[in-house]
Order: C-alpha cells, then sequence, then structure tokens
C-alpha cells in the first residue's frame, strides 16, 4: 500500500493518525446505559458522547436519541430537505473493488459519456427542478481524466448551482483546477477505516493506497474546496468503529478547517446489480453479520447528526423509500431523487449506456419525493446558496 | 533637550544614560528604561549616550493589571 | 483534588487556578491576599516610576509567585509589546497578559489589536496571555499566532456582573484547544464556581476581592468556590430533567427487520 510517486503526501498533517488511533481505542463495550443517558441530557456533543451514541448500549435509546436529533436538526435546519441527484458519468474503472458493481472484474456495459451526452443528461435532470448535482465517475485515468472531469464541471456549472463530485482522489493542485472548472465540493468514501480489511476488499489499483485516499478530504480543503463529504460502506468491517472513525475524521477535519461545509452519508452494503459476486460472504447478510440493521443504520444516521449538528446528512437510494422518508424528517437533511445509477439514463427514454453501481431500491421521481416531503411537513429546497 | 517620563531635562546632553539616572536618584534595580521607545537592557545604561531629541520613560513595577 | 489535575500555562505546571490581581487595594494586603487566595500567579501592572522611589511591589509578594505584568495602558499592540518588552526587562519573567483597550468608557479590550501584539510578542518568547473580548474568531487567530491561553471577559471589568458572556465563553471552551481563563466581571465566588463547572481553565479575578470588606477573607472564599467548581466539572455535572418526551407517536416505529 505505498504511494504511487505521483500521489501527494501530506506530511504536515496528523489528522489521518488521530483517526486511526482513536478508532483503534474505541472500545464500544466499554459504554453503559448511563453513558448514553448523559449525553442525551447535555446540550454538546463531544467525542466521548459520540462514543457512547454509537455503542449496543444506546440501542434502547434509540427513540429518545431520535428525538433530540430531530430538535437538532430543526434548530439548525428548520424543514429544509435538500434535493440533488447524481449523474455518473462514465463507469470505467482500473480498480477491482471486492464489493462494487463497477470493479473491472465485473463484466458489465462500460460507457462514458461525451460532451453532447453529458449536456443532454444535464438538461434533462435541470428540467426536473434540480439545482445541484453530484457527478460521478469509477477510477479510470485514462478513460476519464481530469480534463474530462473539468470539462463535465463547466457544463454542470451552466444548468446548476451547486456541483459536487464523487470521483478518484487527486492531488490538492487538481482539486484546485476542478473547483476553477466550477467544483464546489468533494465526495469520498473511504469505504472503511480498517486499514487490513480494506487491502482485502483493494486487491489492486490505485484505490489499493489507503493513506492516499483518507487524506483526500483535506487535499480538496487546501485545493478552495467549500465542503466534503464522509462515509464509510457500513457492512464492509465492524460497522460501529467504521462509523466512529468517519464521525471523528469529519469532526477534526471540521475543528482544522472551520470554515469547511462538512456533509456524511451512510451507505450500507446492499446487493450488486449483476450478481456474479453474490456468492461472496461479505455481501450476504446471512454471512457477514457486520452489515447493520435498519435499527443500527438509524443508530449512526442519528449519532452523526448530534456529534455535527450543522452538517449535510445523506441518505442513499440503497435504502427503501419508508425509511428514507422517516429518517428524512427525522436527521438526514439531505435526498437525491430521479435516481439512476446506470451512465446517464436521465433522458426521456430512461435508458442508460452503462450498467449501474448498485440497485436501487428508491426511485422516484423528484416530483414524487417532493410532494411525498410537503405532506410530511418537510420543504424541499433545491439550492439556498448564492455565488456573488 | 532630553524629554525624561514627560518633563524636560537640562544639561543632559553628552551623559550616558547611567550618569543621568544616577543624577535623578533612579534605583536601578527597580527600573526599566526605554530611550526613543525602544527598551535599553540594563547592562547598556552605561554605554547608552543621550543625544538632543531623545525621549527617555524610565518605568516601574506596581500594584494593578 | 488529585495531583495530576495542574494547570499548564507555557509549559509550567500550576495547581491553583485562580489568578489574583493586584490592583485597587492596599499593597500591605497584597501578601495575605495570595496567601488566603493559595493563588501562584498575580497581575501586576508597568507604570513610570518617579525619582526617588525606593517602594518596590515585588517585596509585597512571597517568593515563588509567578509575575504576571499586564500592558494595561496600550492602546493599540505597539505600545502593549513596548510595555511586555519594559516587563520583562524588569525582571517579571516571560510570563505576559496582554491589555489593549482604547475605549475608556467600558474599557472593553480591542480584540484586533490583541491578536497583532500576541503575535509578535509569542515569536519573542513571551508566554503571552490574551485578554479578549469572547469572539470565536479572535480566539482562533490568537491561537494560530502563538498564545498560551484565552483570557475572554466575562463582564466589563470591575462590574462585578459575572458571567455575562457565558454562551460564548463555552463555545470557547468548546472549540479551541487552549486554557480558558475567565477575567474581568467575575464579582462573587459563585460566579466564579459556575465557571469552574463549565470547564474553564482558571479564573482571574480582582475587583471582587479589593472591594471586599475583608480582603483576605474573601480572597479564602474564592478559592474554595474555584476548587469547588473544578472538581464538581471534573466528577461530570449530573442531568438536568427538562424537556419531556412525547411518548403519544415514536418516531421509530418505522424501522422494518
Amino acid at each position: 500500500m505505498a504511494y504511487l510517486p505521483d500521489m501527494e503526501m501530506l506530511n504536515d498533517s496528523a489528522i489521518m493518525e488521530e483517526v486511526i488511533a482513536r478508532m483503534n481505542a474505541y472500545d464500544y463495550h466499554r459504554y453503559s446505559a448511563d453513558d448514553v443517558r448523559s449525553t442525551l441530557h447535555k446540550d454538546n456533543c463531544t467525542p466521548r458522547d459520540f462514543s457512547a451514541l454509537l455503542s449496543p448500549a444506546a440501542m434502547p435509546f434509540l427513540e429518545e436519541i431520535a428525538c433530540k436529533a430531530r430538535a437538532e436538526t430543526r434548530k439548525h435546519f428548520g424543514n429544509s430537505i435538500y434535493l440533488f441527484t447524481p449523474l455518473y458519468l462514465a463507469n470505467f474503472c482500473e480498480n477491482s473493488c471486492v464489493y462494487c458493481g463497477f470493479s473491472r472484474r465485473q463484466k458489465i456495459r462500460r460507457a462514458q459519456l461525451n460532451a453532447e451526452e453529458m449536456e443532454k443528461e444535464m438538461q434533462a435532470i435541470a428540467y426536473e427542478g434540480l439545482e445541484e448535482i453530484l457527478l460521478l465517475t469509477g477510477e479510470s485515468r485514462k478513460m476519464s481524466d481530469l480534463q474530462y472531469i473539468g470539462e463535465a464541471c463547466a457544463i454542470a456549472r451552466r444548468y446548476f448551482k451547486m456541483v459536487g463530485l464523487e470521483v478518484y482522489p487527486v492531488n490538492t493542485q487538481d482539486y484546485a483546477y476542478l473547483r476553477a472548472c466550477g467544483a464546489d465540493y468533494v465526495t469520498v468514501f473511504q469505504e472503511t477505516y480498517n486499514s487490513t480489511t480494506y487491502e482485502t476488499l483493494h486487491p489492486d489499483g490505485r484505490k489499493r493506497v489507503f493513506p492516499y485516499r483518507m487524506n483526500a478530504q483535506e487535499r480538496a480543503l487546501r485545493g478552495g474546496m467549500r465542503g466534503v463529504a464522509f462515509g464509510a460502506l457500513l457492512g464492509l468491517d465492524d460497522f460501529r468503529k467504521d462509523a466512529f472513525a468517519t464521525g471523528m475524521h469529519a469532526w477534526l477535519l471540521q475543528r482544522k478547517y472551520p470554515q469547511a461545509e462538512i456533509s456524511f452519508s451512510c451507505p450500507r452494503l446492499r446487493p450488486l446489480v449483476n450478481d456474479s459476486n453474490s456468492d461472496l460472504p461479505i455481501l450476504n447478510g446471512k454471512t457477514n453479520n457486520f452489515i447493520p440493521q435498519e435499527a443500527e443504520l438509524l443508530q449512526v444516521i442519528l449519532a452523526y447528526r448530534l456529534l455535527m449538528p450543522f452538517a449535510g446528512i445523506t441518505v442513499s437510494t440503497r435504502e427503501r423509500a419508508g425509511f428514507r422518508d422517516h429518517v428524512t424528517g427525522i436527521a438526514a437533511n439531505k435526498v437525491s431523487a430521479g435516481v439512476r445509477t446506470g451512465v446517464g439514463g436521465h433522458q426521456e427514454s430512461r435508458e442508460d449506456i452503462g450498467d449501474g453501481q448498485f440497485e436501487i431500491a428508491d426511485s422516484r421521481s423528484v416530483h414524487e419525493v417532493c410532494s411525498t416531503m410537503k405532506e410530511r411537513g418537510l420543504q424541499p429546497v433545491m439550492n439556498d446558496y448564492v455565488y456573488v | 533637550m532630553i524629554t525624561l517620563n514627560g518633563r524636560a531635562v537640562d544639561d543632559a546632553n553628552g551623559l550616558s544614560l547611567a550618569e543621568l539616572l544616577a543624577r535623578e536618584n533612579y534605583v536601578i534595580s527597580i527600573i526599566a528604561v526605554a530611550c526613543n521607545q525602544e527598551v535599553v537592557p540594563r547592562a547598556k545604561y552605561n554605554c547608552t549616550q543621550l543625544a538632543d531629541g531623545d525621549v527617555i520613560d524610565v518605568v516601574r513595577m506596581v500594584a494593578g493589571g | 483534588m488529585s495531583s495530576n489535575d495542574s494547570l499548564i500555562l507555557g509549559g509550567r505546571a500550576f495547581s491553583s487556578r485562580f489568578i489574583l490581581g493586584s490592583g485597587k487595594y492596599s499593597v500591605d494586603l497584597i501578601r495575605s491576599a495570595i496567601e488566603c487566595a493559595g493563588a501562584q500567579i498575580i497581575t501586576l501592572a508597568v507604570r513610570r516610576a518617579n525619582t526617588n522611589t525606593t517602594e518596590n511591589i515585588l517585596t509585597h509578594i512571597p517568593e515563588g509567585i509567578t509575575l504576571l505584568p499586564n500592558t494595561s495602558g496600550a492602546r493599540n499592540a505597539e505600545e502593549a509589546v513596548r510595555i511586555a518588552r519594559l516587563a520583562r526587562e524588569l525582571g517579571c519573567g516571560d510570563f505576559v497578559k496582554i491589555e489593549v483597550i482604547r475605549d475608556t468608557k467600558y474599557l472593553l479590550p480591542d480584540n484586533a489589536e490583541t491578536v497583532k501584539a500576541t503575535e509578535i510578542l509569542a515569536r519573542e518568547g513571551f508566554i503571552v496571555m490574551p485578554y479578549m473580548y469572547p469572539d470565536l474568531n479572535t480566539a482562533r487567530d490568537l491561537a494560530n499566532a502563538g498564545a498560551a491561553a484565552i483570557m475572554p471577559l466575562g463582564a466589563p471589568i470591575g462590574s462585578n456582573k459575572g458571567l455575562c458572556t457565558r454562551d460564548f465563553i463555552q463555545i470557547l471552551i468548546d472549540e479551541i484547544d487552549l486554557p480558558i481563563i475567565v477575567d474581568a466581571g467575575i464579582g462573587r465566588p459563585s460566579q466564579a464556581c459556575e465557571a469552574m463547572e463549565m470547564g474553564v481553565a482558571a479564573i482571574m479575578a480582582n475587583t471582587a476581592i479589593a472591594t471586599a470588606r475583608d480582603i483576605p477573607a474573601m480572597a479564602s472564599a474564592f478559592k474554595k468556590a474555584i476548587e469547588a467548581g473544578r472538581i464538581a466539572y471534573l466528577s461530570g455535572l449530573g442531568r438536568v430533567l427538562d424537556k419531556g418526551a412525547d411518548a403519544s407517536s415514536p418516531l421509530t416505529g418505522f424501522l422494518s427487520n
């Protein structure tokens, strides 16, 4: 897992070491019901409180924790819920991540949108009323190089007010370039913060280099990005430890870069599109008991909300509509709608040209999501940021 | 003409700082001196020659703060 | 109280969390005030010396007490820096409390000038303790400039009004990794105790003691209050019931499997 020659090292940053040290020291069996109760009655949430909230001892208190989380969400966001959608620009990938539908070992239709196709997709999405977009690619510097991504940002900027990127990690100056092209924020999921497990899940490709991936958010902030998003793929390893590490990673970076806009995602391992790998134990809910149940996923989301009350929290379309709807009223304040995880697929024909990354459990349109929200007393917001 | 703590002092040109302080009966061990707003270390009192227009501030610790 | 719970300032450990001011009362009471307060740090000011003065305040201060000269009188960073250097020359050591005030009505500190002075003096090896109006951005700037602690005011100097800026002091405690020392405005031992319960690292008080009828006794009351507050903070304050839970419709009823 050594750095490759062109990978930038952040020698003056101790964030990674600190996150790993805290995660290793986190023994969630040490927390009791009393610890959880005392966090519920405080106004602020320290890392120690976060530890208690993620522990098994907190499970019986889910209802109370949910009440407190809802109050915090209301305090910071009122009843506003931000909408966006992802657009997969390409699914070419040089990595072979064991759990992912885009792995180069998966036989799927590979495709990449050219500028014209991209623009048509974006027009279709913008037509639905969305003002924020998240652009994704697989990891292929050959097929989806920096210039390609930059061009996508520039086109997106013409149709959307907020442009997010979920692409392979790059160096600080590359993030600066992408920022200049029009990107606002960067999402990088660490997948798992357990570097040993990480190694077995990423047998080859650049993604294998654990520390380079982990420092991506800090490089993005140094490159001028407004915000960064964090997430572990819950179920790859001990989800409590991974959620804890995710929280600490975000919390420490927020303290170091107070102006950064922080967000969380909470993806949970779910079935693949192409089931040629479904006999892998890790993807099987019966053999992998790291995969959190719905209640445990909720616990993670609530803990993130209390740790950082002003952060964005998204629930993915991997989860069923009922789960997303309820969690959106309690702690999540950002939802995707009209989602396609294939390449393209937003135009009227609904045909994508490349296969998707994961199965979507909630495929509701923007209009449907907005209606449901309003019925539940929530206010869909397309964008509330103005560039001056 | 030299200014010492805001008042004019005559016949001080050419004196060293040490000589001026002695003449004014200052107890060196409990004061500090700034000449033209620069602190003068005690060791340099003897070799600091005063010139016309110099502004001297002599201070000490007092109760307060 | 455990001997491990020291206040660390500029690499030095102090067992007392009470910084005493020396102003506004008779110098001959300073010694007994320090002793009754159990204080290990005392503030002093720098003023013009009249000729013939042999009186030396240091004779009223017991051996081993750390002197904390104060740049009071400075109206800008440049003046504060000059006073700090003069204080060092007077043999006060490396500690300095930066106080830059250019508003003589309320005596509120000038945060921007305080940051400038901190930068310069920290570079010159001073252990800088800046007195400031509690503002998180300024506190961050001070921490980055090399301050050894942050000293937010509780209320205007001499007002004895207590923790008017309580919520903003709490923010500093939560967000800044330096000792937060409340300075100015503390009028009663109970207010000092409250600040310590919040997690403040130490208290600086002057007027409350100086204007008491019995100065050594008040100093000792403050000492006890500060110790009590600290112990309470360390032992974990109990819960306060304020919000009832609404049992009617559970938020988590939607969970499946």
